[in-house]
């Protein structure tokens, strides 16, 4: 049974937001990280050094390896952002400043 | 650092060296420290002698096979910004100093400040930029000098004991883990050398000044020099024990932005200072505004080794024979390591020293400030 | 109510909620400031409220006990939750405290909070021992892939292994099972025989070993492979995890050669143990002793005004937290109003503490990583995540350089000096360097904004100079927003969460005294209270 429907959800109208220009599905009340996972999508950042692919570590805000930039803004916390109406959110390379 | 360098050039003189450090490598204000090489912040002098020289050598050190890059040597340059005309008067009066000394100071008109920092604030009235300032980072480069002169290392042992031949001259430390003989002794344990000269006999005033620096998230190359105000010249010359601060921002090969000095004496109180920190990054983002929306991820603090002369103590302990002092570089340490490492090293072997050491005596001061 | 004594109790999972309502009855203005956007920290995380959840207790364990914690806050008239606040930092000063928090999301102003005690129950994090692969998107920890659930209601994929050690993994594959993930394994590094060696100290706690029969159970029944004494080897997979090696463990805790077995998955949960948040006691001053918080017999730290409650001072579960809190509440309210407070009026929760906190020691004995994991850690697997420091790096470190401890490490190779600051690593540091772990001194728990750290302390933003009446105008949402079953006017003190063992025989210290009553066939948390991993404040 999918947890929405075995924790009784009852969520508001679900909206879009997009993730490097493509529409995604976001349920009210989640994060960015919960909005990609149930997207389907695991990954949103590529670190500074290899190049390589991270997505949600920890989950709780700990680890910071979920860095992804919401609206422009770098280095923001997957886990912790709650999603919005609208969000344009993009695969964060390295530094995140655009370097 | 200090200690590091000593044994580098001991070694590559000639000698047997044995470094014992109650802690870890690079454990004390070493690690705790930013790496600077500057020479922009010293007057003419015995100290900007000394800078001059180590500055010299470690350029050649970072020009030996991997050297350079495994300490991230960066021969960066310094920019020393004035916020008013007056500050920049007095700026370019002490430059013109220092040239005479033998520095390279270049006055930066206010409207080519942007060109050397893009990204400083708008409104500062000129700068002196000195491109022989450099910067390391300082544990690597303590670790690396090590592991090059090939040196005994103990670490984890702690000096107990200065071990003294009937007649007076020094055959040794002994340690929590057994006695090391040899003819000579280096106090090189920077803050801390004021207990290694006790166990010695003699005394030296060395306390400690503590400095925080804050540590943002990694980067991209947005600040390309070592960037301090003109007023911090004035805090690193003063002899107060009040907190002064003054902003000091580079960046760094790894991505970091860090941020810098604070300086007060509080003994070594380690709790941490709310307003200390707050005056740097206030400081910080009066120099670079952009910094205000970047995030630091730590603060830490060390302490300084200060001599009331604010001179560090280099050579041979009259009143000891065999102990060496090289200790009380303050908050120029790992830039006065080098020169102060050869110097040490010189006198070791009986070589005429490269610079008068008179001003380094360690029996310079009256015993009541002892 | 003006003039009552301030007390900052920073995370509002168990600890700080149990403290929260034993001092605000006691005549204390409480301000509870906390991360989350909703009380009940990482045990009692719970769905989003927007989601409108009407069975969250479907994923939880130990929902009563939870119950009782919301309904006394909900009643406590004096108790101002403030959600949503990341504390960097608890500045110390002469004679008060000021606790500075980032206004989340956004975490681009800070708020600060006047208070004249502080409880730090800030609660702990998983740790993660590294094994290549380890990095690969989809390979997350257990309690990261609890908490995506508990309060996102979201799964990161279709098939799952859970491995590692500790009491967490049973409950956490329970739940991906029963949220519709197949869970292929739960692989744990634990050896049955140890606990078989010491059945007679786990019958002291009855409760405990039940939980952990049922979960087997409820496991088996999901038709989960569960394999002991085996570790996964290591993660495998390109843009995100495709398989897991698994292998056994001989008795050395060596991985048993041909033994390996590749087992295809899109989701590894994994983790070994917890590690408490000390961060805010460090730059304080509190002592620290190893990996925990010191406290004395009433929860106060060696600095004045200071106590700690929970993980914070040593992992042992929920339960533990609730006793610990109660204390703590307690304690502070009697020396805030000028009174040297009795312990007898807390011997029940003191009781449970002793009884919990030697359950948790005897736990650590059984739940350990396999013995020479660093054997699997080749050369370049990453250890440090932020700085993709590898594992060769920190050897030579170690070998070469002369570095023998996690500091020197740290300064030679930049591992732990990235955002997450050596949390995920330090553990594995040491490890590699074969020496104790010893925390980072973090002086700043969160990154901060400079622009900021430049205003902090500006005295017109400090809260607390007067109390504020308004508690968010939303009660139901802060404290609850669940559908919630009347309760009726039963004294909501009795039922903060205070540990209760004031009923006969029953064996329900075994639960830190959460109150037991009969919840069918919920998940319940294993053993020692599935620990609540986290960050409060």
């Amino acid at each position: 049974m999918n947890p929405l429907r075995r924790a009784g959800a009852r969520p508001g109208p679900a909206f879009t937001v997009t993730l490097d220009g493509r529409e995604i599905e976001a349920l009210p009340g989640r994060t960015v990280a919960a909005t990609l996972w149930a997207a389907g999508v695991t990954s949103w950042r590529s670190t500074r050094g290899a190049g390589r692919p991270r997505g949600v570590f920890c989950g709780i805000g700990v680890c910071f390896d979920c860095l992804v930039t919401v609206n422009g803004r770098p280095n923001q916390r997957a886990c912790l952002v709650p999603v919005r109406p609208g969000d344009e959110i993009r695969t964060q390379e390295g530094t995140g400043h655009d370097d | 650092m200090v200690g590091a360098a000593c044994a580098l050039y001991a070694a590559r003189a000639g000698l047997d060296v044995t470094v014992v450090d109650r802690g870890a490598v690079t454990g004390g204000t070493t690690g705790a420290g930013e790496g600077n090489l500057l020479v922009s912040d010293k007057e003419p002098g015995p100290e900007l002698d000394l800078a001059l020289l180590s500055g010299r050598l470690w350029s050649e050190l970072a020009a030996e096979d991997g050297l350079g890059p495994a300490i991230e040597y960066e021969a960066k340059g310094g920019v020393v910004v004035a916020a008013t005309p007056r500050e920049l008067a007095a700026l370019e009066a002490f430059a013109d100093g220092q040239r005479a000394a033998g520095v390279t100071a270049d006055p930066v008109a206010a409207d080519r400040l942007h060109d050397l920092e893009p990204y400083l604030a708008p409104d500062l009235a000129g700068a002196v930029h000195y491109p022989q300032d450099s910067q390391v980072m300082p544990a690597l480069a303590a670790a690396h000098l090590l592991r090059a002169s090939g040196a005994r290392l103990l670490t984890g042992r702690t000096v107990t004991a200065v071990l003294r031949a009937p007649a007076g001259p020094v055959r040794g430390v002994r340690t929590d883990r057994g006695d090391i003989h040899a003819p000579a002794v280096v106090n090189a344990a920077g803050t801390w050398g004021a207990d290694v000269a006790g166990l010695a006999g003699a005394p030296l005033p060395v306390l400690p000044r503590r400095g925080f620096v804050l540590v943002t998230e990694p980067l991209p190359r947005r600040v390309r020099h070592k960037v301090y105000a003109a007023d911090y010249v004035a805090d690193v010359a003063s002899d107060s024990a009040a907190l002064q601060t003054s902003p000091v921002v580079e960046g760094t090969a790894a991505g970091p932005v860090l941020i810098g000095a604070s300086r007060e004496r509080v003994g070594f109180e380690r709790s941490f200072s709310l307003p200390v920190v707050r005056a740097l990054a206030e400081g910080a983002t009066r120099l670079f505004p952009f910094l205000s929306e970047v995030r630091a991820l730590r603060t830490y603090l060390g302490f300084r080794p200060y001599l009331p002369d604010h001179l560090p103590a280099i050579g041979p302990d009259l009143r000891v024979p065999g102990l060496l002092h090289a200790c009380g570089h303050e908050g120029a340490g790992i830039g006065l390591a080098t020169g102060t490492g050869q110097l040490i090293a010189q006198v070791l072997t009986g070589t005429t020293p490269g610079l008068d050491l008179t001003p380094f005596r360690p029996d310079r001061f009256p015993e009541e400030a002892v | 109510m003006t003039d009552r004594p301030r007390l900052a109790v920073v995370g509002a999972g168990p600890a700080g909620l149990a403290a929260s309502l034993a001092a605000t009855s006691r005549g204390i203005h409480v301000t509870l400031v906390d991360s989350a956007a909703r009380v009940g920290g990482q045990f009692y995380r719970r769905p989003a409220a927007a989601l409108g959840a009407l069975r969250p207790q479907a994923l939880h364990h130990a929902w009563h006990t939870w119950e009782r914690l919301r309904d006394g806050l909900a009643a406590a008239d004096s108790v101002e939750h403030l959600p949503d606040r990341h504390v960097w930092c608890v500045e110390r000063r002469s004679d008060d405290f000021v606790v500075q928090a980032l206004l989340g999301p956004d975490q681009r102003e800070s708020e600060s909070v006047r208070a004249d005690a502080v409880l730090l129950a800030t609660g702990g994090y998983e740790k993660v021992l590294p094994f290549p692969g380890w990095t690969l998107p989809g390979v997350v920890t257990a309690g990261g892939a609890q908490a995506m659930l508990k309060e996102g209601l979201v799964v990161p994929g279709r098939t799952a292994v859970v491995a590692g050690t500790g009491p967490l993994l049973l409950p956490v594959a329970t739940g991906l099972a029963a949220a519709g993930v197949e869970v292929a394994a739960l692989v744990e590094s634990a050896d049955p025989r140890a606990f078989a060696r010491r059945a007679g100290a786990l019958a002291a706690l009855p409760g405990k070993v039940a939980e952990a029969a049922g979960y087997t159970a409820r496991l088996l029944r999901h038709r989960v492979a569960l394999m002991p004494r085996h570790t996964v080897v290591a993660a495998h997979g390109e843009r995100r995890v495709e398989a897991v090696t698994v292998a056994a463990l001989d008795g050395e805790g060596r991985v048993e050669a041909g033994t390996e077995r590749r087992i295809p998955c899109d989701t590894l949960a994994v983790g070994h143990g917890m590690l408490a948040h000390t961060d805010l006691a460090e730059s304080l001053g509190c002592r620290v002793e190893g990996l925990r918080v010191y406290a004395d017999d009433e929860q106060r730290t060696d600095v004045p005004g200071v106590w700690a409650a929970g993980e914070t001072t040593g992992v042992g579960g929920s339960a533990l937290a609730l006793a610990e809190g109660h204390i703590a509440g307690r304690s502070i309210a009697a020396r805030l109003t000028g009174r040297a407070p009795d312990p007898r009026e807390w011997a029940p929760a003191a009781k449970s503490r002793r009884r919990l906190r030697a359950f948790s020691a005897l736990l650590d004995t059984l739940y350990t990583p396999s013995a020479h994991w660093t054997d699997q850690v080749t050369d370049d697997t990453v250890v440090c995540r932020c700085e993709e420091v590898s594992a060769g790096e920190i050897r030579t470190a170690v070998a070469e350089l002369g570095a023998g401890d996690v500091r020197t490490v740290k300064l030679l190779t930049r591992a732990g000096m990235g955002w997450c600051q050596g949390r995920m690593c330090e553990p594995a540091v040491a490890g590699l360097a074969g020496c104790e772990q010893t925390p980072a001194r973090r002086l700043l728990a969160r990154p901060v904004p400079l622009g900021v750290l430049a205003r902090a302390g500006e005295p017109q933003e400090v809260l607390g100079g007067e109390p504020r009446v308004d508690r968010g105008g939303e009660p139901q949402e802060v404290l609850g927003g669940e559908p919630r079953e009347d309760r009726g006017g039963e004294p909501q003190e009795a039922h903060g969460g205070e540990p209760r063992e004031d009923r006969g025989g029953e064996p329900q210290d075994a639960h830190g005294g959460e109150p037991r009553e009969d919840r069918g066939g919920e998940p319940r948390e294993a053993h020692g209270g599935e620990p609540g991993v986290g960050q409060g404040g």
